[in-house]
């Protein structure tokens, strides 16, 4: 795992000393709220509702027990007792006080934490996938990139003040489950003909009131020209991107409204002139950082486990969580164990404080220290022993989080909504929480199949209901709650974007009409093997639109 | 003119505040100070911008309310979830505010 080096220390202390005395001159009055804004916002501090919300980066969504234990104790000092995982893979706190946070910051600092990256119109966090490292469909560790792209973005003075906030996420797996074609830049690790490895790249994809499947920019990259093609595509975002019209300035308009072409001749253009400087990725700093995340030391074990099998036999909720739960690993005898963050009727992505230790203690002992989260608002144990599984589940039973839902209708991409959010136009949780409760029969959802649900509480998709299965988003209708509801979208490397199937429907019949929907799904699909999304891709609208207004 | 109230959040906490009747800034929405007429819309800004300079709250605004046989009432779901907190239970059981299913006690515009 990534640790820090001398820079990145000096560097996060600095800012952690920085914003403290920021704190202290904006409480004295010697700056005002239109100066300390944008200065909490790149400390990853924002307003809300109720209180102020702290976000705290987990880069890659990798972190360890000394981390997580460190997060639950920020919860239990100096929040509610919980924390709330978000959809980029990042951890926010909704109830710290202002005087705290340089206090919070400095903790994290102990544990090689910030919140830096994690607001701002600056290059965000990078995300990626959450099986990194174990995949068994993996080219390469997608992580060393990100890490790669973190340097290099982090104190970038020409991409500190961008049109807009800007995401990158990357993939080294033929399957895509970073949604890296919604994503301002999207890479994919891929092989070229030669069987070389490079990236394909893609951009000018995003969701928000203007969703966009991004465009391959390029087929092939070669690593070594990683920072100066990235580079390239910020400049030329960062010249001619929108200012004037917030809503017009992600990379995602400039290149809806340039044409690909046209950005693609810009790009390369700038590149060609800075591609062979400084910018160019040292092989030997790649095989660097390639070491910090070097594979555990795995043991030899057999593919199966006996232990394994029987338990899976004898105890029935045991076999339920790894149907749905558990994944398979790249090392014989090993396996990836997802912990869904949405037990029945609960704030999906939320956790204690007491369960954050208990995912710490497990990570510690079980999956080499290494917790993984998911921009799915999940956990995940990356490299668990098939024998230390049943001993994973009970612990997280003990604790309340072992439910089998992966990938389940009830397993919810949710955002905070109106229960939180300054932004938001209606309540997302409460109605993931109706939706949970209403297929709370986990036989059912199994009959039911895979269904990525989606809810957004406004247009700004932070639910990500653009790319679900199905998509739920809350609008204000002359001061009430309405959801709409989009059908097809899909995050991974068919990614599409869902479309809205008619009016909007009231809070109270929100439940209802998804149920409408799923039931209509059960009637027409072509056996159980055909999943919602090929029915839906299938037979179209129609069929649903017809049942959900007869 | 329509019956308002000044609303904004501390400084320190973050927490939701009003300008209330006693003249002091409460977290109550219930003894918030209603005006409904220019005058006194303007008092209640020229307090806000008073608060803001003496760092004690942030991002003040007006709202519109309504006055019932039970008081003063907020007229949209995001001032009502504003006023009593989130729907929802959180953390180790932390109740659900008293509007709880959909917009129960809430007045709509």
């Amino acid at each position: 795992m990534y640790r820090y080096d001398e820079f990145d220390y000096d560097f996060v202390q600095q800012r952690v000393a920085q914003f403290g005395d920021q704190v202290e001159r904006r409480i004295e009055g010697d700056l005002t709220e239109d100066q300390f804004k944008p200065l909490r916002l790149m400390n990853g501090l924002y307003l809300q509702l109720h209180a102020y919300m702290l976000r705290v980066a987990i880069p890659y969504g990798t972190f360890n027990s000394v981390q997580m234990r460190k997060l639950a104790h920020i919860a239990r000092k100096y929040d509610r007792g919980y924390g709330h995982f978000t959809t980029r893979q990042n951890i926010q706190y909704n109830w710290p006080v202002l005087k705290d946070v340089p206090a919070i910051l400095k903790e994290l600092a102990e544990v090689e934490m910030h919140a830096i990256q994690t607001s701002g119109n600056c290059i965000r966090n990078t995300t990626s996938d959450q099986y990194a490292g174990a995949a068994a469909d993996e080219i390469e560790d997608p992580r060393v990139y990100c890490e790669i792209i973190r340097q290099w973005s982090s104190l970038h003075p020409e991409f500190t003040f961008l049109p807009r906030k800007f995401k990158v996420a990357v993939t080294g797996a033929t399957t895509d489950r970073a949604a890296i074609r919604v994503h301002d830049i999207g890479l994919a690790i891929v092989k070229n003909d030669d069987g070389e490895v490079g990236f394909e790249v893609h951009v000018g994809g995003g969701q928000g009131r203007t969703p966009m499947i991004g465009k391959v920019v390029r087929e092939f990259l070669p690593k070594e020209h990683l920072l100066s093609y990235l580079e390239a595509i910020l400049r030329v975002y960062n010249q001619i991107g929108r200012r004037d019209n917030k809503y017009k300035a992600r990379i995602k308009i400039l290149v809806h409204e340039t044409g690909i072409d046209e950005i693609r001749r810009l790009v390369e253009e700038e590149w060609n002139r800075i591609k062979d400087t400084a910018l160019n990725l040292p092989l030997e700093e790649v095989d660097r950082i390639n070491d910090y995340f070097a594979p555990p030391t795995f043991e030899t074990l057999d593919a199966t486990s006996r232990s394994f099998e029987v338990k899976r036999f004898e105890d029935r909720g045991f076999a339920t969580w790894v149907r749905a739960n558990v994944v398979a690993h790249k090392k014989p005898g090993y396996a990836i164990a997802n912990i869904s963050l949405k037990p029945e009727g609960e704030a999906p992505g939320d956790i204690t404080d007491d369960q954050m230790e208990v995912v710490a203690d497990l990570a510690e002992k079980y999956s080499f220290d290494e917790i993984r989260a998911t921009h799915e608002q999940n956990l995940v144990l990356p490299h668990v022993k098939l024998d230390d599984l049943y001993d994973v589940f009970l612990g997280l039973q003990e604790a309340g989080l072992a439910t089998g839902n992966l990938g389940l209708i009830s397993d919810m991409i949710v955002c905070p909504g109106l229960d939180y959010c300054a932004l938001a136009n209606a309540r997302s949780i409460p109605v993931a929480q109706a939706i949970s409760k209403r297929f709370a029969d986990i036989e059912r959802q199994y009959d039911i199949g895979e269904l990525k649900l989606k809810i957004s509480g406004c247009i700004n998709a932070c639910g990500h209901h653009h790319v679900g299965h199905i998509g739920i988003l809350g609008v204000d209708r002359k001061g009430e709650e309405y959801y709409q509801i989009t059908l097809g979208g899909n995050a991974n490397e068919n990614a599409a974007i869902g479309k809205i199937i008619g009016p909007s429907f009231a809070y109270d019949k929100i439940v209802d009409a998804v149920e409408t929907v799923v039931n209509t799904y059960l009637e027409i699909r072509d056996g159980a093997e055909e999943s919602f999304l090929d029915a839906y891709n299938r037979v179209g609208m129609a069929p649903f639109k017809e049942r959900l207004y007869a | 003119m329509s019956l308002q109230i000044m609303t904004a959040n501390r400084l320190l906490g973050g927490g939701v505040v009003y300008f209330g009747e006693n003249e002091e800034w409460t977290d109550h929405f219930a003894s918030a100070k209603a005006v409904e007429d220019n005058d006194g819309a303007a008092a209640l800004l020229a307090e806000a911008e008073k608060a803001e300079a003496n760092q004690l709250i942030v991002g003040p605004y007006l709202i519109k309310v309504e006055r019932n046989e039970a008081g003063l009432q907020p007229l949209s779901v995001k001032e009502g979830i504003r006023a009593k907190g989130p729907t929802v239970h959180y953390g180790h059981g932390t109740p659900a505010n008293s509007s709880g299913s959909v917009s129960s006690g809430l007045v709509k515009e």
